[in-house]
């Protein structure tokens, strides 16, 4: 290959004009919107989205008079995956933060300043989670399978400016979702919330990432898709399927926020948890098993445990898992077959999620050593570890006699974090703790004792979290059932919030530790970029952007 | 990866590993059956909603009340399911059909619950301890963590625009007649308003909806009023005395 070949520049292609198409037509929406919005939130928000489709105009311009994107087909594309880790990283602190401040209020009322409700825990709750699934997880989806689908292809990234579009139309989402949360602009359906518009959006955003993956994996340089591929595959497509059909809505007006449910009642019920579920399935499962199959094998340097039971457990695990969402609406108004139905396939969930976690654990073997020496290699087993125990939770949870007691309690929240903390948070650092050295061509972290820091405050802080939550859920549960000796309810509602004061205290105690393990991480990362690294890491194998020749 | 020898595996490896549009329509299809299963009967099986009477949409003033409690999140802390269990049907009332939610575009069940869950509010507490309690949740459950909502009480009421939501609503299925569409705007301020010149209209178009002003304040049309309104017909549709339990057609 000639050097003009390899060093494509994608400037002036049609790429480039359908982009600059893109950003023009929203900024005429925002543009009209602003003007004749009929509610005053729109009217409010449009200017903001307006600001960013003008500044997507302004960085295009600036990359098309430098001459365009360069393309240069010898070379993996890394500042893509720079970008992405940064993100992960300033997603992921407010992300937390905000967790934290919602924590906090449910401890001290008095923290929700009143104003006009802005920073109220109905407002900053969707806020927490938004920023933490879809902002700080969901751009560690985007930078490592950007990063694993090119180097388990042996070749750079497809569509030229494509990939930066998926970038940055995903920060925008972000912003215009998180954004609309605050004054009041949201559809109530849990974890997607955002309004039509920004819906429709990011369909747009997701359907050009599908074809990014799938261009990569068609211009691939191996003969096999890798299998952590095939889970990044699962997530970006059921996601899509996810998205679109949750979010069917009839818009009040073009220009304005509000929109009505397609669906009603008991159909949007199951709709929403249908999709609710998987969210869990295959956004925070599907998606960072990918960066499992990746990240694991490669930092202790062993194959996958075995090639067999990732062919078994990817397949029965995507299978099984859309079938799990009725089990979020025990002894509610479902239809009970659909309840037992959502019930069944939960249980048997539990095998195919064991599948995924054997395959991680074992990959060590021969290598436990390092989970002395190497403090990312325990962070990525410990990860393993929480996906194991809140996989196996959750299948308990979903027993109907279990779910009664279960069900609107703070048991659930304890374990969606042991999952969202344990396991996503986890895995998604240790590979970050993997690409910064890679990445910026370090030889290793700038301090391997702040990584050692980091991995036991956060746990001690997720022991905290889940430990406190058990109780708090448990309790609640059989205060609310409870019977004096007359035969009459023994508590009223408030008695069992009150109850529930200490145990609030804690979690925030234990939210804060986890907080403060991220904090030091994005010091350490810092430290790393600027390259104040003096100690060598035998752990880090260096990895060059250029590919490797046929 | 270790090479397997078992041929299953061996065509996995050829099928799937090595052609992605393969392997994304498998993915595809294998993803799809379970929803398929078990959501699109509920849209046509007959038993998925049970008979009853009583059900009607919402009016103006409490599909806006409705907005404003989706707005501010209420359903992040407050279910409205009551499960057929002792204790729930104790607490809250006769427990929820699928029938009262059939037109809630969309459904409010919740899924946690740090306040009470309020399917059955409607009525229970007057109007004056609903504002008292929205203002300041501490004054009337001094050991509530409920934030304070002082500004419902002073923020006009943005109704102008009403009769485009129910067309939105129409158009997703909520039966609202033309006449209904017509008199929107007119139909919040009625509802306000107990000696209304529209009384009997309104009662028609909306049999049995609650006529008062709700926020204490009848020279001003707030936010207040419109989530009260809400709050105060949560429930409260259903004529239980013609609810047949055991009938065929509601077992499910």
């Amino acid at each position: 290959m000639t050097i003009a070949q390899g060093l494509r520049r994608a400037g002036n292609d049609p790429s480039t004009a359908a982009v600059f198409l893109i950003t023009i037509l929203g900024a005429l929406w925002s543009l009209f919107a602003a003007a004749y919005a009929p509610d005053a939130a729109m009217r409010g928000q449009s200017w903001l989205i307006l600001g960013g489709f003008l500044t997507g105009i302004i960085m295009l311009v600036g990359t098309m008079a430098g001459g365009g994107v360069i393309n240069d087909e010898r070379e993996y594309n890394e500042n893509l995956i720079k970008a992405g880790v940064i993100a992960t990283m300033f997603w992921g602190i407010a992300g937390l933060l905000v967790g934290v401040i919602i924590a906090l209020q449910l401890a001290f009322p008095v923290l929700n300043i009143e104003a006009f409700g802005f920073t109220n825990f109905g407002r900053l709750r969707p806020l927490h989670t938004s920023a933490v699934i879809f902002a700080f997880g969901g751009n560690a989806l985007l930078a490592t399978s950007f990063y694993v689908v090119q180097r388990t292809c042996r070749t750079r990234i497809a569509g030229g400016i494509w990939p930066w579009f998926v970038f940055w139309g995903y920060q925008f989402f972000i912003v215009i979702a998180a954004s609309g949360y605050i004054i009041g602009i949201t559809q109530s359906k849990e974890y997607a919330e955002p309004e039509w518009y920004a819906d429709i959006w990011l369909t747009l955003v997701w359907v050009v990432y599908l074809l990014v993956f799938l261009g990569t994996l068609w211009k691939r340089k191996e003969p096999h898709i890798y299998v952590a591929n095939w889970f990044y595959l699962a997530f970006i497509v059921t996601i899509a399927v996810l998205h679109v059909v949750n979010n069917l809505a009839m818009p009040v007006d073009f220009f304005g926020s509000r929109s009505y449910s397609l669906f009603a009642g008991v159909q949007d019920a199951l709709t929403q948890w249908w999709y609710g579920h998987n969210a869990v399935g295959f956004f925070l499962t599907a998606g960072f098993l990918g960066i499992m199959y990746y990240f694991i094998p490669k930092r202790v340097q062993r194959p996958v445990y075995s090639y067999r039971l990732s062919i078994i457990h990817f397949w029965s695990l995507i299978f099984i898992y859309i079938w799990a969402g009725p089990h979020h609406l025990h002894y509610t108004a479902l239809p009970e077959w659909a309840q037992t139905l959502g019930m069944t396939f939960s249980i048997m969930l539990w095998m195919p999620s064991w599948g995924g976690m054997i395959n991680g654990l074992m990959t060590l073997s021969g290598a436990w050593d390092k989970l002395r020496t190497d403090p990312v290699v325990r962070m990525l087993v410990l990860s393993v570890a929480f996906y194991g125990m809140s996989t196996f939770e959750g299948p308990v949870m979903s027993i109907r006699a279990v779910n009664a007691l279960s069900h609107y309690t703070d048991w659930t929240i304890g374990h969606v974090h042991s999952g969202a903390l344990g396991w996503v948070g986890f895995i998604s650092f240790g590979a970050m703790y993997c690409l910064v050295p890679w990445l910026w061509k370090r030889k290793g972290m700038h301090s391997k004792a702040l990584v050692d820091w980091h991995f036991w405050i956060a746990t001690f802080g997720i022991l905290l979290y889940i430990t406190s939550m058990w109780v708090a859920g448990i309790m609640q549960g059989l205060m609310w059932r409870a019977y004096n000796e007359l035969g009459f309810l023994e508590f009223s509602f408030v008695e069992t919030v009150e109850a529930m004061h200490i145990q609030y205290i804690i979690r925030a105690v234990g939210g804060l530790l986890y907080l403060g393990g991220a904090l030091i991480m994005a010091y350490n990362v810092y430290r790393t970029i600027k390259g104040d690294v003096t100690e060598e890491d035998e752990n880090v194998v260096p990895q060059t952007a250029a590919i490797p020749a046929q | 990866m270790a090479q397997s020898k078992s041929r299953w595996s061996k065509l996995h490896n050829k099928l799937f590993e090595q052609n992605s549009l393969i392997l994304t329509v498998g993915v595809l299809v294998t993803v799809s059956i379970g929803g398929i299963v078990e959501i699109a009967p509920l849209f046509y099986l007959d038993s998925t909603i049970e008979e009853v009477e009583g059900v009607r949409p919402y009016t103006p003033l409490e599909q806006i009340g409705r907005d404003i409690y989706i707005r501010e999140g209420c359903y992040n802390c407050h279910s409205q399911m009551v499960r057929p269990l002792r204790d729930e049907v104790e607490r809250y009332g006769h427990y929820s059909l699928a029938a009262e939610s059939m037109y809630d575009h969309p459904f409010q069940w919740g899924s946690k619950r740090t306040g009470p869950d309020l399917a059955r509010v409607g009525g229970k507490y007057s109007d004056e301890w609903h504002r008292d309690h929205l203002t300041n949740p501490q004054s009337v459950v001094p050991e509530s963590i409920m934030p304070d909502y002082p500004f419902l009480a002073e923020s006009e009421l943005d109704f102008e625009n009403v009769a485009a939501n129910l067309r939105a609503l129409r158009r997703v299925g909520v039966p609202y007649s033309d006449e209904m569409i017509e008199m929107a705007v007119s139909d919040v301020t009625t509802q306000l308003d107990p000696y209304a010149m529209d009384y009997d209209g309104f009662q028609e178009r909306y049999p049995d909806a609650l006529m008062r002003d709700f926020d204490g304040d009848p020279s001003r049309v707030t936010e207040m009023d419109a989530l009260v309104a809400y709050l105060q017909v949560l429930g409260t549709m259903v004529d239980f005395s013609t609810y047949e339990a055991e009938a065929d057609e509601n077992l499910r």
